[in-house]
Order: structure tokens, then C-alpha cells, then sequence
């Protein structure tokens, strides 16, 4: 069957290797983001390599513009597919000095692209097939002094995309929800305190892996579901006291 | 944009950097990042010695910049950014027709470092160097952007061509891709028992694509005795190459001690049969032989090495004898050693190649080793030669500068494309080369 994805924050490294990866597959990708030159750039390698791809206009923050996108998507035959790269990370230091960052994190990492997953659901329910990936974050499984709007935000992601996967697993359609550790992108890139860093590819191909075997939950690189296993294990009494 | 502050080596990991590095990933982010902070660029970082490092100063990682923005399947041109590798280049086009002009001994290269150091593969004596086929380069000085051609910005073309980095933040390139009958390798090796008979192999060798490994260990009448592999592009089926492996830590020293190497060397030379042989391989085997081992650098220990590479003029072939003659005696040598025949293709003021024979050949990084390499230098200045600044860690300014002919030009050209001198790196300032004198 003929494979479209929309790929949302198609401008990160990460979404840039798992466009490659299901470009070499077969598949037609719409790039979805803001930077409309960098999505040209990326198509244009995608054509290069012998792909179908264009880019199109995405901004979280401005859901006037979803419709078009998933008008553009069923123009495609086939089975449709998402990908959600998108979030933003300010520093909490910035979101305490300016609380009203707040919505901009949440609509970036949450709202935004759960507001254009849920205009599309119809088309996958129509069709009864398509998979969303949608890319959270270990931040999302509790709630730490050093990034907890950010993580609230992606917990609320994860909590959406397992009702929607409860949704569209009844009409053929599948929901991965992954978790990434730390992933050598430009967000990390220099921040002090990374470890077992990832690089961008190696995410994609467990991502991609986790599409074929229609995996539910997924953290990436493997170990951080024992790491996060760990953290969330610990009591709240303690964690409080804790600087992790 | 972010900078991290980093410690970093180039392949030979003697000479060492530590500065602030930013690692763009858009063209967006590349322009706002020179714009704030002019820095000179490195890729990855394949150079051997200090010709990728700014040590304390700021630096440019390329390697995420790596799209290929634009491909015409009729005429094989292809734009890409700077930092995407000849490997990745390699693999998408080679199954439809297309590969690189030239390729260096590594896939790893990226296209701006190809370029910065004017690279050459095996096929340098018919087509040339890897700026040859270079169409147009897309430099970026702060918020100045240039589009140089071998016919617009011509100095800035030549003075970027080899230029090792100094006219500007290689951005993008177009490049001229050859057409190819087949994406598989007809390789014919055969035994050269001594010197003379190596240099008439390569000398005579008809082949699109040549080279010679010599076993620099070996002496008397075996002395430059080695394999010379002649290959052509072939349509065929090879099975699919093993996966790659990777040198998980730093080797002990004796792992390339002398009798270790000399063991080796004897046996990869019995390896062909002395009636010779003709086997077909991957296309990456065969130009990108250690690319297999991932961090092969690291056999040789965390003092790293040196790798000595020159070329001689054809007359003076007896003088590359003579040094071949002291690094055999001198027992310092690893097994991987290189002899080629090269043309007189160039494509900048500062590109390596001229007529001739070129010899690389690897030592560990020891007080010996260096001194050799001094006496090395000397007498290929003497020979008329000259050495690569892509493998360079130990030369002097006035020896490079009198190798260099062009260099006057060249430098007129980059000082007046980076007034400010921001693209200075640490062999530009180790060698005083933006200087004439």
C-alpha cells in the first residue's frame, strides 16, 4: 500500500533522519514546520535520494493553518501516517521569571499538534489504517525542579496519544508513543550534564522499528525505560528532596 | 545558536584543540551563527594534523549540514552541503549511474573538507583532483556570502580550492558527478617484488584507478616491494560487505611494535599470489578500505601518530627511494604505507598534487618518528616536492613555502577574502601561512 507521512517539527535532526529512513522505504513525506527554506532544503534531498517530498507550512501556535495540511494528506492514496517531532524546551529559570511561557510549551509540545492529530483521526478512521508517532519525552514521566513545565506538557502528550491509540486501534489504525533519553540534537547540543547521548538516527531506526512491530511505548535508546523505571520508582517523599 | 565548549583531535589525535564549537544544523542557524561570531569551519575532522583545529579559539562543526539540495539526473550535477560525506554521496548515486569524481581513502571526508584540502583518489592520474570538479562553492564570511566559479571570483575559486579553509566558511558546493557502467569494482592485484619493479607497475599501469602498497618495513632487495591494485567500474553482483567494526579502545604500544609489523606486512604481501589475481569488490572496499574499522585510529594508542605523506617529481623517483631505504631502516614504520603515481591535475594555488610519485606511510607518534619525518621533509624539499597539508602536524612555514609556488598568490587571495583573519586555525598559524614571507 502507498505510504504518506506528515512529518510535524520536520526541521529537527531527529525528524530530518526518520524522514530519510521512510523516504529510503518508499514512502511520500509532507515536512511539516516553520522554517520553510530548511523544508525546501530537506525535501530537496529526499527528491535527490529518489523520494517524494515537499514541504508545507506548520506552526503549533497557529491552528488556522492545520487544515491545510490535512486537506494535502488525503490527497495522497494509501495509508496516511504522522509523525510528531514537535516542542519547545525554554529554560525553567525563563518560565519562572515570565510564567506566561507556559502556554507557548504547553501549545508547542502538547495542544498544538494534539489540536491537527485530532483532525486527522477521521481520515484514519475513513481509511481504517495509519500509524502516529508521536515523540514525547523521559522529562514527561515526573515532574523535576529543572524542566517541569516542559515535562508536564509532555506527560499531557502522553496521556493524549494512549486515548487516541484506545481510539484508532479500533479501526485499524496504531499509536507509538516514544520516549527519548537525551538524543544528540541542536536542543542538547552543549548543555553540561548529558550522558549516554543518542545520536539522531539511532532514534529513528528504533522508531521506525517500533512502527513495524507496532509497538505501544518505546523509550529510546532501550535502557532509559529501566532508568525512568527507577525515578518513577522512587517515593515522592524522597524525590522532593532530590535535584535530578 | 549554542557553543560547546570541547576538546577535540584531528585522525591523527596529536595535536589537540579545546574551544568553543557550535554544530549547525540549518542554513538559518549558519548564517545568524557566522553573523554574531566569525569561526572557521571544520567537517570530519579526517585531516590528520591542526589543519581542522582553533585551539581557544571558536570552531564550526559541518557535519549536520549534510542535504543534498539540488540533483540533475541528466547531466550528474549535484549541489549539496558542506558537510555531507563522499560515502553518503557514494551510496545514493552509485546505484543510479553516478559517483563522486574523485574519492579520497576514506568515505568520511566531507565535501567541504574534500574541497579545503583539494583531495585525490586513485583515478588522480587520469582525472585529476576532487577540485576539478568542482563547479561552483558558496563561501560564507559573517553576514557576506560568495558564489565563486572557475570563472567568477576566479581567485577566490583557486584560493579556495585546497585553500585549507581560509577564504570563508565553505556553506555548499556544486559538484560534477562522473557516470558510471556499474556500481562494482573488477580489482587486479599483483605482487611487486622490489622497488623498481613497484614504480614500472605504476609507472605502466593503464588502469582508471591505481595504487600501490608498499611494505615499508622491508629492506634489501625486497626493499619497496608491495601490491599494486589496478581496478575499473563494473556492472555485477557482489554479496553485501560485512558490517562494520569498531576499535573500542586505545591499542597498547606493542600492538605496532616493529616485529609485529614487519609479521603482518610479510604476510599481507603473501596474501596475493605471486602469479597475481583479479577479484570483484563492493565499490567501498575498494576505495574506502578502513573505513570498516570504525576508529581504527585508536590502534595506534592514545599518543596517536603521524602520517608522513609526500610526492616527488618523476626524475626524482630515486630520491623517494632513498627515504623509503631510511624509513625501512629506521624500523619506525606501520603497515599501512601508500605509493601512487599521481598526474598534474590541481584544481588551487595550495593543492598537493603535481606530477609524480606521492608516498604516505603511518608512524606511531614517537620523539623518533618526528625526527625522521624532519629529514623527510628536507630531503623532499631537496627532491623538488612537496608534502600534504591534510596530513601535516610536524613541518616549518619556510619548507611549505618554498614547496608551494603559488603560495604568494593564494595569500593575497584569502587575506583579502578574510580580512579580519577569523578563519585561522591552528596550522595556519603553526605554519605563519597567511603570510608570504
Amino acid at each position: 500500500m502507498n505510504q504518506t507521512w506528515i512529518i510535524l517539527g520536520a526541521t529537527s535532526s531527529m525528524a530530518r533522519a526518520f524522514a530519510r529512513r521512510v523516504a529510503d522505504d518508499g514512502a511520500t513525506v509532507l515536512l511539516a514546520g516553520r522554517d520553510m527554506d530548511d523544508l525546501k532544503r530537506t525535501a530537496a534531498d529526499l527528491v535527490a535520494r529518489g523520494a517524494k517530498a515537499e514541504a508545507i507550512a506548520f506552526d503549533a501556535r497557529k491552528p488556522a493553518g492545520f487544515g491545510t495540511i490535512v486537506t494535502r494528506a488525503g490527497r495522497e492514496e494509501g495509508q496516511i501516517n504522522a509523525a510528531v517531532f514537535v516542542g519547545s524546551m525554554p529554560e525553567q529559570s525563563a518560565i519562572d521569571a515570565d510564567p506566561s511561557l507556559i502556554d507557548g510549551t504547553v501549545t508547542d509540545s502538547f495542544t498544538g499538534p494534539a489540536q491537527l492529530l485530532q483532525m486527522l483521526a477521521p481520515l484514519m478512521e475513513d481509511r481504517g489504517c495509519g500509524t502516529i508517532v508521536g515523540v514525547g519525552s523521559v522529562a514527561g514521566d515526573r515532574g523535576r525542579i529543572g524542566n517541569y513545565v516542559y515535562g508536564a506538557a509532555k506527560a499531557g502528550f502522553a496521556t493524549y496519544l494512549s486515548g487516541l491509540r484506545n481510539r484508532l486501534t479500533r479501526v485499524g489504525g496504531h499509536v507509538v508513543t516514544v520516549k527519548p533519553g537525551f538524543v544528540d540534537t541542536a536542543m542538547t547540543w552543549g548543555i553540561e550534564g548529558m550522558f549516554l547521548v543518542a545520536s539522531p538516527d539511532k532514534v529513528a531506526a528504533d522508531i521506525l522499528k517500533a512502527v513495524e512491530k507496532r509497538r505501544n511505548v518505546i523509550y529510546t535508546p532501550f535502557f532509559w525505560r529501566y532508568i525512568m523505571l527507577i525515578i518513577r520508582h522512587i517515593p515522592e517523599a524522597i524525590f522532593k528532596k532530590m535535584s535530578i | 545558536m549554542r557553543w560547546k565548549q570541547t576538546d577535540y583531535t584531528g585522525w591523527g589525535r596529536v595535536l589537540r584543540a579545546s574551544g568553543p564549537v557550535a554544530r549547525p544544523e540549518r542554513l538559518s542557524t549558519l548564517t545568524a551563527t557566522l553573523a554574531a561570531r566569525l569561526a572557521p569551519a571544520f567537517g570530519n575532522r579526517r585531516s590528520y594534523g591542526d589543519a581542522c583545529l582553533n585551539n581557544d579559539g571558536a570552531a564550526l562543526d559541518m557535519t549536520r549540514m549534510d542535504r543534498i539540495i539540488g540533483f540533475d539526473a541528466t547531466t550528474g550535477v549535484v549541489e549539496v552541503e558542506a558537510g555531507i560525506t563522499i560515502g553518503a554521496l557514494a551510496k545514493v548515486f552509485a546505484p543510479r549511474g553516478w559517483l563522486p569524481s574523485v574519492m579520497p581513502g576514506t568515505g568520511f571526508a566531507t565535501v567541504g573538507g574534500c574541497i579545503a584540502q583539494d583531495v585525490h583518489g586513485k583515478n588522480h592520474h587520469n582525472d585529476g583532483s576532487f577540485g576539478q570538479h568542482v563547479l561552483s562553492v558558496t563561501l560564507l564570511n559573517g553576514d557576506k556570502k560568495t558564489v565563486a566559479t572557475p570563472d567568477r571570483n576566479k581567485a577566490v575559486f583557486r584560493a579556495t580550492m585546497g585553500g585549507i579553509g581560509q577564504t570563508g566558511v565553505i556553506a555548499s558546493a556544486k559538484l560534477q558527478l562522473k557516470p558510471i557502467v556499474g556500481d562494482v569494482m573488477m580489482v587486479t592485484e599483483r605482487r611487486a617484488d622490489g622497488w623498481d619493479e613497484h614504480l614500472a607497475l605504476l609507472d605502466g599501469s593503464q588502469a582508471t584507478y591505481s595504487v600501490g602498497w608498499i611494505d615499508a618495513t622491508a629492506t634489501g632487495a625486497a626493499l619497496g616491494r608491495g601490491i599494486v591494485e589496478e581496478a575499473e567500474l563494473a556492472a555485477g553482483l557482489v554479496p553485501k560487505p560485512k558490517p562494520s567494526k569498531t576499535v573500542p579502545l586505545d591499542a597498547p604500544k606493542f600492538a605496532l611494535s616493529s616485529p609485529v609489523v614487519k609479521l603482518f606486512n610479510t604476510a599481507y604481501f603473501r596474501r596475493v599470489p605471486a602469479s597475481g589475481r583479479s577479484v570483484v569488490k563492493p565499490i567501498d572496499d575498494f576505495f574506502f578500505p578502513l573505513d570498516k574499522i570504525h576508529d581504527w585510529n585508536r590502534l595506534y594508542g592514545k599518543r596517536g601518530f603521524y602520517q608522513f605523506q609526500n610526492v616527488v617529481p618523476l626524475d626524482a623517483a630515486d630520491r623517494l627511494r632513498e627515504m623509503v631505504e631510511m624509513i625501512a631502516g629506521s624500523g619506525l614504520a606501520s603497515p599501512l604505507a601508500v605509493l601512487k603515481r599521481m598526474g598534474t591535475g590541481r584544481a588551487g594555488h595550495m593543492s598537493f598534487p603535481m606530477e609524480g610519485f606521492t608516498l604516505a606511510v603511518d608512524f606511531p607518534a614517537r620523539a623518533e618518528a618526528a625526527e625522521l619525518i624532519a629529514m623527510l621533509e628536507d630531503m623532499t624539499v631537496d627532491a623538488g616536492g612537496r608534502l600534504y597539508l591534510a596530513k601535516d602536524a610536524l613541518a616549518t612555514g619556510p619548507a611549505i613555502k618554498a614547496m608551494y609556488p603559488e603560495h604568494a598568490e593564494w595569500v593575497t587571495a584569502v587575506n583579502k577574502a578574510d580580512p579580519d583573519h577569523a578563519m585561522e586555525t591552528d596550522m595556519v598559524r603553526r605554519l605563519n601561512l597567511r603570510s608570504a614571507t
